[in-house]
């Protein structure tokens, strides 16, 4: 009949042609994802200079097979040409308002290669549960956990997440954000938190990492130590954000130490002072960082190479915040508009789409310093039974 | 996090005890994403087990409560769920027996001591509750009928040494108060099931307390629909307003009319087959839940076009037809004839003694474009009032409807377009816009109402919103004591244009739980902190 499909000879295989070897390494920044893809009479060819653009071009072609009513097979002759405009792709999970379970995170990690995500940036711990196993300092899960067997991640959990990450092309980023956002690492490190004062007595509240004490500084290191050799990422998330001063303003041992360092009432200097050492006990590891804005807005001295996350969305003052940054010259990750974690009625998917991450005043040299974005899923009202449907 | 392993919705997460955290520690409450403005001061995240208290687990809260410190210990191989003595319903209750396996499965289901050991308790030195014994007063328990809305489902229990007693009136009393027991029964550190002595007294504040479901905009799956009702028998819900055909899709499966799903259906696998209403009617029965379907006429039908010819307006445009249609055909007796054959089933199919048949958000623009319905409208002396169009095809299919002993639910733009409405034509008050002003009206003209208005769950939003749900109070409108009791409860609505079976549980639990309890408590139950800790354990315990 004049509209049927023709049926060519049947394909029996796709060639996988990849140029660069390296199977056994873990993606970086620089990986190169591109592919090319053609589908002709007669021959399937998948070519890519690494196994990163095989992997996109495997989902790709995956994508392009259709099924017709008879319940054939079939595929279009094609050709594609593809790479990533953004080399940072990435996703935000929250395990710690709310555990979620290794079956979620991997189930996570599997649409994710579907979306041809390459980054997951997972925020691991924070203020209300501390679910990474550290075996140098087994007691921050011990005592800061929701529960200590049930609901923690394991160094083979751990291992589990960055190898089914990386079969799939994604790296795995973690984060362990400080000083603030630190109250369940509390109960497992006696002495690291600052105690709060009323008036003249502690208060028996705790507050943001002490900075002003030695022994942080031991624990970060080895703490960090760990978490480098652990996480096979150059890069880590060392946090930052929304540091509450109040309970550094109480203490009186603090203030008595911002008087002797000649920081007078400015408390950004002090979280500076914090944020500086552990920049350089982490680079001293050998690793990079990303930080999220605040330590880029509160004048931290900086590596070159620092990545700033602006996440902060009030009335698109994200778009200023990327020019800023960019025209300093760190590179940059957008976050702000994508806070999915925010849910509203509709069809929300269109305004996550109708951001343009380019769109901010600079020049190409700055547009060109923005690494590329993360939709991020915070937790306080996301757990395993809902997380699927409100991401995707 | 949910401490205990939960019912009957899937979730994995068990745990072995709380950790108890010498809590005294503060969440700052700044949550990275919410602007400092919002920030909510939520309770601390250790939460010391030892001042849990026994009603901290209630949802929704009874009438009347009294636990006391003396507690009970429960052995899954030895306590029963029985028949008490003077029970007008026995062994032969079916309705009963099911609530019985059920219960038990919720209360010691992963527990491994079910099957073994005869060991006396030796754990603990409390006594033992050796079972509930379920008493059904009225002389006709009702075991194998429906429920209705005037049925009672008021309840009186007692736990205490050696035997507990549940004392309802009707077997629909029976069901609340085995749920409520069952919130009642809790496990220590160990393991051990313990109940503390009480008494309590319940009994529902609003008589129709529903659920809306649109199987149209979104196929769901059998499957979603049970576990919903599931859900719904947790929180004591009554009604399952089932909105199941509309624009979209026409997934009922008619006997007279096989064409209305083979053509109107999304697909023919997406569909209601008669053996799976029945299910559903049977599933929610025995959770004492009726099941009101909703065939909304004359908009929200296009759907209904596919497979019945001839039913639907032919809309014009410079006097030739479109090829277009508007809502059902007022002016053609075939109409009726048609509406006549079809409720005709409805009403054997569903046995609830009430039909919702629609009737919102009528678009006249095809009716106007139509010569035939002009020229109607001219004989009838309308005028240019499409609205009494409208009101002419409504009070035709009330009539219908009446002629088969059903009762009518009707959305509230048949009563503000002054159809004529039987007296006992139920409205169904939706549009948010001043919506006390509309129950007064409504309730002042003398018919009896149900609020969904500020329970559009569909309208999702960021945060605690099931907060908006709750602090709702119903009788907050200008009216007489004689107005208020038209107010006969409410409905929690989920439309379906973003939901299916992939979120619909998650989207509609537990803040459905948030009108639950409005609905059934007491006016005076406002706390929302109480609230808070107490929807915080019944939704781990729905799981």
């Amino acid at each position: 009949a004049e509209n049927e499909p023709s049926w060519e000879t049947p394909c029996t295989e796709l060639l996988v042609y990849v140029s660069t070897p390296g199977c056994d390494g873990f993606p970086s920044l620089d990986s190169k994802e591109s592919y090319k893809l053609s589908v002709s009479k007669g021959s399937m060819l998948l070519s890519a200079e690494t196994i990163w653009g095989a992997l996109r071009g495997l989902e790709t072609f995956s994508q392009l097979v259709g099924r017709d009513e008879n319940g054939t097979y079939y595929i279009n002759e094609t050709e594609i040409v593809d790479f990533p405009r953004f080399p940072h792709r990435g996703l935000l999970l929250d395990t710690s308002r709310h555990y979620l379970p290794l079956r979620a995170i991997l189930e996570t990690l599997d649409v994710m290669a579907y979306n041809k995500f390459n980054v997951f940036h997972w925020h691991i711990v924070d203020d209300p549960s501390f679910p990474y196993e550290s075996s140098t300092f087994p007691e921050l899960s011990r005592k800061g956990a929701f529960n200590a067997v049930t609901h923690v991640y394991t160094a083979s959990d751990v291992r589990t997440v960055i190898e089914h990450a990386r079969l799939r092309g994604i790296r795995v980023i973690a984060e362990f954000d400080t000083p603030g956002h630190t109250l369940s690492w509390g109960p497992g490190a006696p002495g690291l938190l600052t105690p709060c004062y009323m008036g003249k007595v502690p208060s028996g509240v705790y507050g943001p990492i002490n900075p002003i004490v030695n022994s942080t500084y031991q624990f970060v290191t080895r703490l960090f130590q760990e978490v480098s050799t652990v996480f096979p990422d150059f890069f880590l998330h060392l946090g930052g954000d929304e540091v509450d001063f109040t309970c550094w303003q109480s203490n009186p041992e603090i203030r008595a130490f911002m008087k002797e360092r000649g920081f007078g009432e400015d408390y950004k200097k002090l979280e500076s002072f914090y944020i500086q050492r552990l920049l350089d006990i982490v680079s001293s590891l050998g690793k990079g960082y990303i930080v999220w804005q605040e330590v880029f807005d509160n004048d931290v001295k900086l590596r070159p190479d620092t990545i700033i996350h602006v996440w902060k969305d009030n009335n698109l003052e994200y778009l200023k915040e990327m020019a800023n940054v960019t025209r300093s010259g760190y590179q940059a990750l957008l976050s702000a508009p994508w806070y999915l974690n925010r849910i509203s009625y509709g069809q929300d998917w269109i305004e996550a789409y109708k951001v343009e991450p380019l769109h901010f005043e600079g020049v190409p040299e700055q547009k060109a310093l923005v690494m590329g974005g993360e939709a991020c899923m915070w937790g306080e009202y996301v757990d395993v039974t809902n997380l699927t449907p409100r991401l995707w | 996090s949910c401490p205990t392993m939960g019912r009957a919705m899937g979730l994995a997460g068990l745990l072995l005890g709380l950790v108890v955290v010498p809590a005294v520690l503060v969440s700052t409450s700044l949550r990275h994403g919410a602007r400092r403005a919002e920030a909510e001061p939520e309770p601390s995240g250790w939460e010391l087990v030892a001042d849990a208290v026994p009603e901290d687990s209630l949802w929704p809260l009874p009438q009347w409560v009294r636990t006391y410190p003396r507690q009970l210990q429960l052995a899954p191989s030895r306590f029963q769920l029985v028949h008490g003595a003077g029970s007008s319903a026995g062994p032969g209750c079916g309705l009963l027996q099911d609530a019985f396996r059920r219960y038990y499965e919720y209360m010691f289901g992963h527990s491994l001591r079910r099957t073994w050991g005869s060991r006396p308790l030796a754990a603990r030195g409390e006594p033992e509750l050796f079972e509930l014994q379920v008493v059904i007063e009225a002389g006709d328990p009702g075991c194998d009928g429906h429920p209705h809305l005037s049925s009672s489902e008021a309840y009186h229990l007692t736990v205490t040494e050696p035997v507990a007693v549940l004392k309802a009136p009707e077997v629909w009393g029976a069901l609340r108060g085995l749920e409520t027991f069952s919130q009642l029964v809790h496990e220590d550190d160990y393991g051990s099931f313990l109940v503390n002595e009480s008494e309590i007294n319940d009994f529902p504040r609003f008589a129709h307390r529903g659920v809306l479901l649109d199987t149209s905009r979104h196929y769901l799956p059998l499957k979603s629909i049970l576990t919903n009702l599931d859900a719904m028998a947790f929180n004591k819900f009554n009604v399952l307003h089932w909105h199941i055909v509309d624009d979209q899709s026409f997934p009922y499966q008619s006997i007279y009319f096989p064409e209305l799903s083979d053509k109107g259906a999304y697909s023919s696998n997406l569909i209601y087959t008669p053996t799976d209403v029945r299910l559903v009617i049977e599933y929610a029965r025995l959770r004492g839940i009726r099941v009101i379907p909703e065939f909304d006429t004359p908009g929200h039908t296009q759907s209904w076009g596919k497979g019945q010819k001839d039913l639907l307006t032919p809309c014009y445009s410079g006097g030739q037809p479109t090829g277009s249609f508007g809502p059902v055909n007022p002016v053609w007796n075939t109409t009726y004839d048609f509406m006549t054959k079809f409720f005709k089933e409805i009403s054997s199919v569903f046995p609830d003694e009430f039909i919702h048949l629609g009737g919102d958000e009528v678009d006249f623009s095809c009716w106007k474009s139509n010569p035939e319905v002009k020229q109607f409208m001219k004989k009838q002396g309308f005028g240019i009032d499409y609205a009494k169009l409208e009101s002419y095809y409504v009070q035709n299919i009330l009539d219908i409807v009446s002629s088969y002993n059903k009762g009518q639910m009707v959305w509230q733009e048949v009563f503000d377009h002054k159809a004529q409405l039987k007296p006992d034509t139920v409205v169904q008050v939706w549009m948010a816009n001043n919506y006390a002003h509309e129950l007064s009206s409504v309730t002042g003209a003398g018919f009896t109402a149900v609020l969904s208005a500020p329970w559009y769950l569909d309208y999702i939003s960021y945060g605690q919103d099931w907060k908006k749900y709750y602090t709702v109070e119903p009788l907050n409108f200008p009216g007489s004591e004689k107005q208020k009791k038209l107010l006969i409860g409410g409905e929690a609505c989920l439309w379906g244009e973003f939901v299916d079976a992939t979120n619909l549980t998650p989207r509609l639990w537990p803040r459905a739980s948030a009108v639950g309890e409005r609905l059934w408590s007491s006016s005076n139950v406002t706390n929302l902190q109480d609230a808070y800790k107490r929807l915080t354990k019944h939704r781990c315990r729905m799981l």
